[in-house]
């Protein structure tokens, strides 16, 4: 606990760094896998090597990744845009999927709907589908947010700033106050994702909360 | 008015859903594409709108071919109803009205004043802008279905099994309110069904269609049950047609006696018949009691209430219901406010049927030919 005391500054500055090393990413990658969970759903043939594909990049181990991503970046070793790229590559990996699967969610009558009511696709997508697909892709979002939040502490084999440099300092000092301090902290950052995403989900879906007054 | 031109659709693998239908849905009228399923009355609707784009032939929405319209923009001025309503769960009320409105650009006051008009008009109140869908019952969610797609005011309406998924009382209900609404709007209405008595009730004119997507018959209701075109059609039209037709025709002048009526909490004893009507305080009909088999007051659990009550100014086919359910065998025929105005027995109604005209055949070579 004193150890913690002692070092609240540099748990705050490597926990924020934690944070937009495994936060960016999340939103990098719900942008790119949107567009590919879309097209998914819009080409049947397309639904099985896209999820098939997309999931397998989540099979590449970290380590690898982080080491091998400089070369191809064309980076220093060191910089986080690696991170940030490896990342991104894992929740787009996670999400294709869970868009593909969202936007599938969404009742048939409903879309046929809004096709004939004289949506064009585009405007349809975003007015009727996405907005429904909300929950589906939530969860999804969840499971990635908790997944990227373990993953990141990974680049401490490659020295990136981030809690996971807690673990590497408290092995090599046989001593343990850094390492719970360390996931104490992954812990209640990977909380603190899920809580944000469930916020913005509850504010973007008010009619999952409609009920009653059936009459 | 809508006219199928030589309209086919045929799918990659060879079957063909809709089989050179030509057809006419005149202006300001109910059309019903009515047959059992697989005889492509859906898939000719949603040729309409291009939901499905036909594989030959054209359609025209007031001479102008849909094919060459913007999809899109065509849509926008065609209404259009579901089976399940097809809401969208995710907006309110009020805002699954605004829809279309929205989308051609109306102003904002414009389309509020108007959505909450219509509200109004198809029963549900402002109480219900505010609510989802999923808080509305089915019969709820059709009527919104329905507000929505009169939304942009659209000259054209599509209306695919719109009631079939409630249950036959509410369904009855939003069938009779859409014909009130219909009768201020005079929308051109392509309306598909696989329900025959659906059909017959919401119909101007009748499609039969049967599988392979084969117009055939068209005709009025009245005509389609006098006359049907074939075995098929008359096998699909059903049993009780004979019946059924009579609801297409006015009741004639019939001679109607007049009735002794008690009302509820009279005593009935010094009533000489077996059976007396029992009316209340404005002379509206309630129900039927044997006399001799009651001591006191009539009480309102004492009435019979089998008979149907026929209105003098409607249909045959309930006047001859209401002699033929009535306990007394006398039919009792009220006026337009549900006053008694007097009863009929069943033979009186008999013989105003065999008076009465019934559709004359057209074309006697062919009698289920339509018009030309």
């Amino acid at each position: 606990m004193t150890w913690f005391i002692d070092h609240l500054g540099e748990v705050w500055d490597l926990g924020r760094q934690h944070a937009v090393l495994a936060g960016l990413p999340l939103l990098l990658g719900l942008l790119i896998a949107l567009p590919l969970g879309w097209l998914a759903r819009r080409f049947r043939w397309l639904y099985a090597p896209f999820t098939a594909g997309f999931g397998l990049l989540y099979t590449i181990p970290s380590l690898a990744l982080f080491v091998i991503l400089p070369l191809v970046t064309g980076r220093g070793i060191l910089d986080p845009f690696n991170v940030i790229v490896a990342m991104t590559l894992y929740t787009v990996a996670l999400l294709v999927r869970t868009v593909a699967d969202g936007l599938g969610s969404v009742p048939g009558a409903v879309t046929n709907a809004a096709t004939a009511m004289g949506y064009t696709p585009g405007k349809r997508f975003f007015a009727v589908e996405l907005p429904l697909a909300v929950p589906v892709i939530s969860a999804g979002l969840r499971v990635a947010a908790v997944s990227n939040v373990s993953i990141v502490s990974v680049g401490t084999v490659i020295g990136v700033q981030q809690l996971g440099l807690f673990f590497s300092d408290g092995f090599n000092r046989q001593f343990y106050d850094p390492i719970v301090v360390g996931i104490v902290a992954c812990i209640v950052l990977a909380l603190l994702f899920d809580a944000v995403i469930l916020v913005v989900t509850r504010l973007l879906t008010p009619w999952l909360r409609a009920t009653g007054a059936r009459a | 008015m809508i006219v199928f031109d030589g309209v086919t659709k045929k799918y990659p693998d060879g079957t063909v859903a809709v089989h050179d239908l030509t057809l006419e849905a005149p202006t300001g009228k109910i059309t019903v594409l009515v047959g059992p399923s697989g005889c492509g009355k859906t898939t000719s609707l949603r040729m309409v709108n291009r939901m499905i784009e036909p594989s030959s032939g054209t359609i025209s929405l007031d001479g102008k071919d849909t094919g060459r319209m913007k999809a899109s923009e065509l849509r926008r001025g065609i209404g259009y109803v579901i089976q399940h309503a097809g809401l969208f769960p995710n907006r309110t009320v009020l805002d699954n009205v605004e829809t279309v409105p929205r989308l051609v650009g109306m102003g904002k006051k414009e389309t509020r004043d108007r959505a909450m008009q219509l509200l109004e008009q198809v029963g549900l109140g402002a109480d219900y802008a505010k609510r989802y869908p999923s808080q509305l019952s089915g019969g709820q969610q059709q009527r919104v279905g329905v507000a929505r797609a009169l939304a942009a005011d659209p000259p054209v309406m599509l209306m695919d099994e719109p009631f079939s998924a409630v249950d036959p009382v509410v369904r009855d209900q939003l069938q009779d309110e859409f014909l009130r609404l219909q009768d201020d709007l005079g929308k051109t209405i392509i309306f598909v069904t696989h329900d025959i008595d659906e059909a017959i009730k919401m119909g101007d004119q009748v499609a039969v269609m049967r599988v392979g997507g084969y117009l055939a018959q068209l005709a009025e209701p009245a005509y389609l049950l006098a006359h049907p075109v074939d075995d098929f059609v008359a096998d699909f039209v059903g049993r009780d047609r004979g019946y059924r037709g009579l609801s297409f025709q006015a009741a004639p002048r019939l001679p109607l006696a007049s009735e002794r009526t008690i009302t509820l909490g009279e005593s009935a004893r010094d009533v000489d018949d077996d059976w007396v009507l029992v009316v209340d305080g404005d002379n509206h009909p309630l129900g039927w009691v044997e006399p001799r088999r009651i001591d006191g007051e009539v009480t309102s659990e004492r009435l019979h209430r089998g008979g149907t009550v026929a209105r003098a100014s409607g249909p045959l086919r309930a006047v001859l219901d209401a002699a033929l359910s009535s306990p007394s065998r006398r039919g009792v025929v009220v006026d337009d406010s549900g006053a008694l105005v007097g009863t009929v027995r069943p033979h009186e109604v008999l013989t105003a049927i065999e008076e009465a005209e019934r559709p004359v055949v057209e074309n006697p070579d062919n009698p289920g030919a339509p018009a030309a």
